[in-house]
């Protein structure tokens, strides 16, 4: 219904050129232990896309996304075992048994909002954690659980042909991040995002206008469900062995931090989200500095936002950019202003007004 | 056409509707009463939004208590609020499609079309590619009547549309009050309090109150009537005539 502006129209661009940078010029450039942060940074954006669209759409939070990523990494690596299917098609089976899983995660978002919702999906993702731990990972063990206790000569959770290499999965995991957030901003821009928008600022509205509110949000909570499990299996094939302790409930809680931090009402807030969450500490960690230090940060940043940047680092960045680069020009103006009124000799002390 | 029989709505001790009974013809029929007479609940209960005790309502013959909400709005019930709540965040073609593409009777080809129609209708002075919160009150309510006849609705309901409005905007929305019907071939619903609006939109008007019907006919009668002088000015208990 939006008739494009200049900006919107040279939004895709932009974002391709992107793409093409980070797939094409970024992997030669950098060290085998960036690539890896970098790939992290990849599919931890697609989590915390989930819960950008849940949180900042439709208005609903959630604490058990790093549960519902565990839950997408389990289905993902049963399949490669148990399977000979291509993994691009693991990746999306394990979104949709995900998809299944993570909606009924999310019923009781039907009854439930706010505080309550947040606790509820919480303890859900400690529940998941608990079983997780006696069922472990498959790892090419035999059964149905398919886990075996002996750690020598296990496989690993296999790779597509075309990216076995870890550049080559970096690529691969970007692109199949940046057809997410396409599908994303497809709901988005579309009937689903209408639909969100409403329900999040007033359910009577929405139902007054024919919303069908259950609906949309069970809709919602799918498309988050999905995304998570896509991600789920994208991590599998990036560390190929999976463990318990990779998916702590607690970082669930640092997800909504960062998620909150990046911005919630921008997709891009999801990109920014992901690198708070996995390149800032590797960064941390480069730097020499304690990683206690992110607790911290994470802290103010949140309070930040909360009082003062409701639209997080994804609106804040471009505002104080804009104002910075006001600020310069103004001072570029003044100082061609000054040196035109005064072409010879030193400018004026009190410019006349 | 509304048939409304014996509707009653009780919250605990209070009967906000007490045994209303009343049918609305045709084209824009006026509700008033005194604060707290039952108006809004009577919406809410169209609606969907409140259960009522007992009582019916069809509309066109079709029996809208026995549908969900979400389908009432898709059989062709709309409302606007009394405190506007079109979406801030979404832009003033989005909220009108909002509603085209949620009800039944709007076709996706005609979309288009129909939107720009329902925005011209309400005569909103601003590009459809605007983001509602970037827009006063006026505009906001005007976005939200839009949203209320866009898509060939069957049943329009206005709760006070000109609560807080300057007079000289009463008069625009009064003017696009009046071509609703024929827009929409809907019946269409006001509550105000400004019984100028009233006068000026509604052949009939319906008085309410304490939730009991106190009078029902053409608008000048319906204001000139003793019972309804006396449940404004509030003298003495209302007779209720049957």
């Amino acid at each position: 219904m939006r008739r494009p502006t200049a900006s919107q129209a040279r939004a895709p661009a932009t974002v391709l050129a992107l793409l093409l940078i980070v797939v094409l010029v970024l992997p030669p450039l950098l060290s085998a232990y960036w690539i890896d942060v970098l790939t992290a940074v990849a599919i931890y954006s697609v989590v915390a896309l989930g819960l950008n669209l849940l949180m900042g759409r439709v208005g609903l939070v959630s604490l058990g996304q790093i549960a519902v990523l565990a839950l997408g990494g389990w289905v993902a690596a049963k399949l490669a075992f148990a399977t000979s299917i291509p993994f691009p098609l693991v990746l999306l089976i394990a979104g949709l048994i995900t998809l299944v899983l993570g909606t009924l995660v999310g019923l009781p978002a039907l009854r439930l909002s706010g505080l309550y919702l947040a606790l509820i999906t919480l303890m859900l993702a400690g529940a998941i954690t608990v079983v997780l731990s006696t069922t472990n990972f498959p790892n090419g063990g035999p059964g149905f659980l398919g886990h075996t206790e002996s750690s020598f000569g296990n496989p690993s959770v296999r790779r597509p042909d075309i990216a076995g290499s870890d550049p080559g999965y970096f690529r691969f995991t970007v692109i199949v991040a940046a057809a997410m957030f396409a599908l994303a901003l497809w709901h988005v821009r579309s009937r689903p995002g209408r639909a969100w928008a409403a329900i999040r600022q007033s359910e009577p509205a929405a139902l007054a206008a024919g919303v069908n509110i259950t609906l949309y949000k069970l809709w919602a909570w799918a498309l988050a469900s999905f995304m998570t499990g896509v991600a789920g299996g994208l991590l599998a094939g990036s560390v190929g062995k999976l463990y318990t302790y990779q998916f702590p409930t607690r970082d669930s809680i640092i997800l909504l931090a960062v998620v909150l931090m990046g911005g919630i009402y921008s997709l891009w807030g999801a990109v920014v989200a992901g690198g708070l969450m996995k390149l800032l500490p590797a960064l941390l960690d480069d730097w020499g500095l304690p990683a206690d230090l992110l607790t911290i940060l994470f802290g103010v940043g949140v309070l930040q936002v909360l009082l003062t940047a409701p639209g997080g680092l994804a609106a804040q960045v471009p505002k104080d950019l804009a104002r910075l680069g006001g600020a310069l020009s103004a001072v570029v103006r003044r100082e061609a202003a000054r040196a035109e009124r005064a072409p010879t000799g030193p400018a004026p002390r009190e410019p006349a007004q | 056409m509304i048939e409304i029989t014996d509707l009653t709505v009780r919250f605990g001790g209070v009967t906000p509707l007490d045994g209303m009974t009343v049918t609305f013809d045709s084209g824009t029929c006026g509700l008033i009463g005194p604060n707290g007479a039952g108006k809004t609940t009577f919406f809410n209960v169209l609606s969907g939004f409140v259960r009522p005790a007992h009582g019916s309502v069809y509309a066109f013959g079709d029996d809208l208590l026995a549908m969900p909400h979400y389908k009432r709005a898709r059989w062709g019930l709309r409302r606007t609020f009394q405190t506007e709540q079109a979406i801030e965040e979404l832009s003033v073609a989005d909220n009108v499609a909002l509603a085209h593409e949620h009800s039944r009777r709007g076709s996706r080809v005609s979309r288009r079309a129909d939107v720009l129609g329902a925005l011209e209708l309400v005569g909103l002075g601003v590009a459809p590619d605007v983001k509602v919160e970037a827009l006063g009150t006026r505009d906001r309510r005007l976005v939200e009547i839009a949203r209320a006849v866009v898509g060939r609705p069957r049943v329009v309901l206005l709760d006070e549309p000109a609560a807080g409005l300057p007079d000289e905007e009463t008069e625009h929305l009064g003017r696009v009050i009046r071509g609703i019907p024929e827009y929409t071939g809907a019946l269409a619903v006001l509550v105000d309090h400004d019984m100028s609006l009233v006068s000026a939109c509604c052949e009939k008007t319906v008085v309410l109150d304490f939730g009991k019907l106190i009078a029902a006919g053409p608008t000048a009668t319906v204001l000139r009537d003793e019972n309804v002088v006396r449940a404004y000015l509030g003298t003495e208990p209302v007779r209720v005539e049957r």
